[in-house]
């Protein structure tokens, strides 16, 4: 794995006995010695630790502070940022001129700038982006950081010995702590639908961090595998495979990422890329929507997976682009894409597997509670 | 006892052979969650595929080994396809069949030959 980028937990990882693989260019791991499944339900009982060093972290600063860098922000993403409170944090989504997402992102008002994260598979995308589109800005790729999720009921009780008041914080809050480990940025948010934080450390006090935290009793390293599992069950999107250049914002269902004052008798309505048909689609609707799928056997139905309305249709009608069994959940989960004829919660539908077509009931997303601190 | 180059071991008794996956395999496979199993009674070819098994990270099939009939399926994997990670070698066998020619079983490796094909 020679031409993978390592991350600066790399050699933890490996000291502690992962399954390494490689994803969007970095050596990432997979899953550790307690395996998906209980990594997954760890996460939801207690605490896991996810390596995230891959992401992309992004600093934009605009010489009339942070308002200057959220209104040029705003022409190329549709989401409220002149109204995002300082040190709150807010889901967004570039666009593209056809309407198309190009990837999705959390943006944080650090005051006078913005700190972004974007995904690890577009950051170089994203920041060349950015510099075209937003000339009056600095835009600063921040790559002597890691980034670490820690993430469960037990997130806060395992950070609040390292980071003193995190604990108080809400959900999307964000805070600059001083540390034994230098100067952390956390935010409480995640991938997972369970309270917890992601926290930027300077790459040389990452691996010591992770050390402390792993040393808690609550707290266990959780690979790639896990977070896909967990983050399918709260219905969070993956770039490339849910959301892509083809799905709008209004069919994947972030329409609520775009705040009223974006939308079309908003107080800055549209002037992001794609504005007119996503603007268009949400006063008219759309032809397909993004819902959660919840097949009735104990078959997963995995990316890819056909949809059809009945037993014997010849057209297909949708198709999964996520799905896998879901642990805490204990069946098999899936999202996907449905015409909007068949996308009513409650709607029995058939996907196609080996050539059967078995029944899958169409289901609000998400599978499980969310455990926000809000 | 015999092993397949696709993982399965192979146990003949009085004509009975039963089969499943060997330890290497379930934990390559990790964490199964979904289990396929032939029908009692299904005429089978060597290499058909036969059995799915589907764990967190992806789905396998199972081949037959040999030629023959399927006479038992362990059911209790269909509701407990974790039991393939607890006991692959033991309790969580896949199907038994009675081969149409024992022979064919010649053609698989003991288990010092698997062991050093695993290495």
């Amino acid at each position: 794995m020679s031409d993978l980028h390592t991350t600066p937990l790399t050699a933890l990882h490996k000291e502690l006995g992962a399954k390494m693989t490689g994803f969007a260019g970095y050596e990432m791991p997979v899953q550790f010695s307690l395996g998906v499944m209980k990594e997954h339900l760890h996460t939801r009982e207690k605490a896991g630790l996810f390596d995230v060093s891959h992401m992309g972290q992004v600093l934009i600063r605009h010489e009339a502070g942070y308002g200057g860098a959220a209104a040029d922000l705003e022409t190329l993403v549709p989401a409220d940022l002149l109204g995002l409170g300082e040190k709150r944090q807010r889901y967004g989504l570039f666009t593209n001129d056809t309407g198309g997402i190009l990837d999705d992102l959390m943006i944080t008002n650090r005051g006078d700038h913005i700190f972004a994260v974007v995904n690890a598979a577009c950051k170089g995308a994203d920041i060349a982006h950015m510099r075209a589109g937003l000339p009056d800005c600095e835009v600063v790729a921040v790559t002597d950081r890691a980034l670490l999720a820690l993430q469960g009921p037990e997130a806060a009780g395992a950070l609040a010995p390292i980071a003193a008041g995190c604990e108080i914080m809400r959900f999307m809050d964000t805070g600059i702590f001083t540390s034994d480990y230098g100067e952390l940025w956390i935010s409480r948010s995640g991938y997972t639908g369970e309270d917890g934080f992601e926290i930027s450390v300077p790459e040389a006090e990452a691996e010591r961090l992770a050390r402390d935290l792993l040393a808690q009793d609550a707290v266990e390293p959780v690979g790639l595998g896990a977070r896909d599992s967990l983050r399918l069950e709260a219905g969070l999107c993956l770039y490339g495979q849910d959301i892509d250049t083809t799905t709008t914002p209004v069919e994947a269902g972030l329409s609520w990422s775009i705040g009223k004052a974006r939308r079309a008798d908003g107080a800055r309505a549209g002037g992001f890329p794609g504005a007119e048909r996503i603007l268009d689609e949400i006063a008219g609707g759309v032809a397909r929507c993004r819902m959660g799928l919840a097949p009735e056997g104990r078959a997963p139905m995995r990316a890819g997976t056909e949809l059809f309305a009945n037993e014997d249709a010849d057209t297909p009608i949708g198709q999964v682009t996520s799905g896998a069994f879901g642990p805490s959940v204990g069946a098999p989960v899936a999202m996907g894409y449905v015409a909007a004829s068949h996308a009513s919660e409650g709607t029995r539908i058939f996907g196609e597997l080996r050539g059967k077509r078995l029944p899958v009931e169409v289901a609000k997303l998400p599978f499980v509670a969310p455990g926000f601190k809000r | 006892m015999k092993f397949t180059e696709e993982h399965e071991w192979l146990d003949e008794e009085d004509g009975v052979v039963t089969v499943g996956i060997t330890e290497h395999a379930a934990e390559q496979l990790g964490d199964i969650v979904f289990v396929e199993l032939p029908e009692v009674g299904a005429e089978v070819s060597k290499d058909d595929e036969i059995v799915v098994i589907e764990s967190v990270k992806a789905a396998s099939d199972i081949l037959a080994p040999l030629d023959g009939e399927i006479v038992e399926v362990n059911e209790a994997l269909v509701d407990e396809p974790s039991k393939i990670n607890e006991d692959p070698m033991g309790a969580a066998w896949f199907f038994k069949m009675k081969p149409a020619d024992t022979s064919q079983m010649d053609d698989y490796m003991d288990e010092a030959a698997y062991k050093a094909f695993i290495d």
